[in-house]
């Protein structure tokens, strides 16, 4: 269907008629009985595999079953950081790539991602730290990823409430900083692809669960819903956090395991910091939203968990880095809480690729760091779903690495939590 | 927070504990006969169960013994603790406060 262009004289026009008339962003049809692909799963990972089936391979039969509602899980739940400071090679070209279609995103589906290069620096807090920083930033400048190494003196320049004392309990001795990551509007990535997938055809059903995946002859042939049974030759499954259930649908086992990722956000504030903290050693992460909100995250819960919660101890552990690091940070009241399961590889990378199962492709195991990598590895999965055959940025992520041992050992290494 | 029951020190708060993942599961009697789907799928493949599972738990700021808890991963109530080498309890809900 045509879509009317989002513009400041689109603005201006229905700004006449007191915002009433604006066209619905995307339909919500019913489910047809057959699909050419079926993408499993509405969050933004989703959303860009549909997207650029539709754009880049043609291919606009195409469905996107949510059992919730779009922006509902974690792609609405995470701290929005956009970033492509890798170590290895393989993760550092595919988020590069990432980069590289964030960067231009906006104007490619017509709607302001609020995609904000603000810098994000990593900190580095021990002699050990200021080494793996080095060999981090050489590594990315060898990749042609803009990397630069920064002092305690150059950090508090640039943020001047940041706590540089050589007194504090782990006293920032350095940090990365890359100029070109930042952040962007979560929800209004969801929404945005969703609108321009759908001006191309693309089929957006939302709470509409999977209930089983149909196979014969070692083939997929369609999946089993709360609103029916859908036949398709070709489903993709990226369902963060609930990547073990649909494989088990489907007959295999993966690698991966299911743990909470919490993040709060504090009262609004005037703005105070205008680009992106991150600690590894204290674990903490800090921004702050247009809203004026500090936005801040961690790690995962220390053990495995499907309950879309935080446990307390976490918070208490970054709260109290956030405030060695910001004291001026110290009375501010928090107002938010909330946490999205994430699947978390024994390496840290995803899995993006074929399965045992003909015709049925699996995109999860993103961990800690999917957001990011949101119109990377839909572009990327839609390559694989068209082609039946992994692009060369996402082949070292298959499933076989588990087998062969070829890890892309992404832990640690990455210089900060995600 | 949890608060979990040390067979040995009894009820504890969850940051004593070290998780260590999931229970029971059987390193392969001879490595160097098995093949490397064996070998990867002991290593790196996990049930990752949604519902009562049993997992290994340290009680490492304390007195620093494992023990295998059964914890429901969505409720995450506790139904039961039992020490390493012990059967894995019959109905595994067995009721903890």
């Amino acid at each position: 269907m045509t879509r009317n262009r989002y513009s400041i004289f689109s603005l201006l026009r229905n700004a006449l008629t007191y915002h009433e008339n604006w066209q619905q962003a995307w339909r919500s049809p019913e489910p047809k009985a057959y699909y050419d692909a079926i993408i499993v799963g509405g969050g933004g990972h989703g959303l860009a595999t549909a997207y650029y089936l539709a754009k880049e391979h043609g291919m606009t039969n195409v469905a996107i079953l949510e059992k919730g509602w779009l922006g509902g899980g974690n792609t609405g739940r995470n701290t929005t950081i956009v970033r492509s400071n890798y170590l290895w090679d393989e993760a550092a070209w595919l988020y590069e790539k990432s980069l590289k279609l964030w960067e231009g995103l906006t104007q490619d589906i017509n709607y302001n991602v609020m995609f904000s290069q603000r810098g994000v620096f990593n900190l580095a807090h021990t002699l050990q730290d200021v080494r793996d920083t080095w060999r981090r930033v050489n590594a990315n400048r060898l990749n042609g990823i803009d990397a630069e190494y920064v002092t305690p003196d150059q950090i508090k320049a640039m943020v001047p409430h940041i706590n540089t004392s050589p007194d504090a309990r782990y006293p920032i001795l350095g940090a990365s900083l890359q100029r070109r990551a930042g952040t962007a509007r979560h929800d209004g990535v969801a929404w945005g692809l969703a609108r321009a997938a759908d001006a191309r055809g693309v089929d957006i059903i939302q709470n509409c669960e999977v209930t089983g995946i149909r196979r014969e002859n070692g083939r997929v042939t369609g999946v089993e819903t709360t609103r029916g049974v859908i036949a398709a030759p070709k489903v993709g499954v990226v369902v963060a956090g609930h990547a073990t259930m649909l494989a088990d649908m489907a007959g295999f086992r993966l690698p991966v395991e299911s743990y909470p990722l919490q993040a709060l956000v504090s009262e609004p504030v005037k703005p105070i910091l205008d680009s992106v903290i991150m600690s590894n050693q204290v674990h903490v992460y800090v921004s702050q939203s247009d809203k004026g909100e500090l936005v801040i995250g961690a790690g995962i819960d220390a053990y495995l968990g499907y309950g879309q919660r935080g446990s307390f101890s976490t918070i208490e552990h970054e709260v109290a880095a956030l405030k060695e690091m910001f004291p001026i940070f110290s009375r501010m009241r928090m107002l938010r809480q909330w946490g999205g399961i994430v699947d978390v590889c024994p390496d840290a990378c995803p899995i993006v690729g074929k399965t045992p199962v003909g015709g049925l492709y699996f995109n999860c195991g993103w961990g800690t760091g999917g957001f990011k990598a949101t119109p990377g590895s839909g572009w990327a999965f839609a390559h694989t779903m068209a082609h039946d055959a992994p692009h060369e940025l996402n082949a070292p992520f298959g499933l076989d690495r588990f087998v062969t041992g070829h890890l892309i050992d992404e832990h640690g290494a990455a210089g900060v939590a995600h | 927070m949890l608060q979990i029951e040390c067979p040995w020190c009894g009820p504890r708060d969850e940051q004593e504990f070290s998780y260590n993942g999931e229970a029971h599961i059987r390193r392969p009697a001879q490595p160097d006969q098995v093949s490397d789907e064996v070998w990867g799928d002991y290593l790196f493949f996990r049930t990752n169960t949604k519902g009562l599972q049993s997992e290994q738990w340290c009680h490492s700021h304390g007195c620093r013994r494992w023990f295998n808890v059964a914890r429901d991963t969505v409720t995450y109530r506790i139904h039961a603790v039992y020490r390493m080498g012990d059967p894995v309890p019959d109905t595994m809900k067995r009721g903890m406060s």
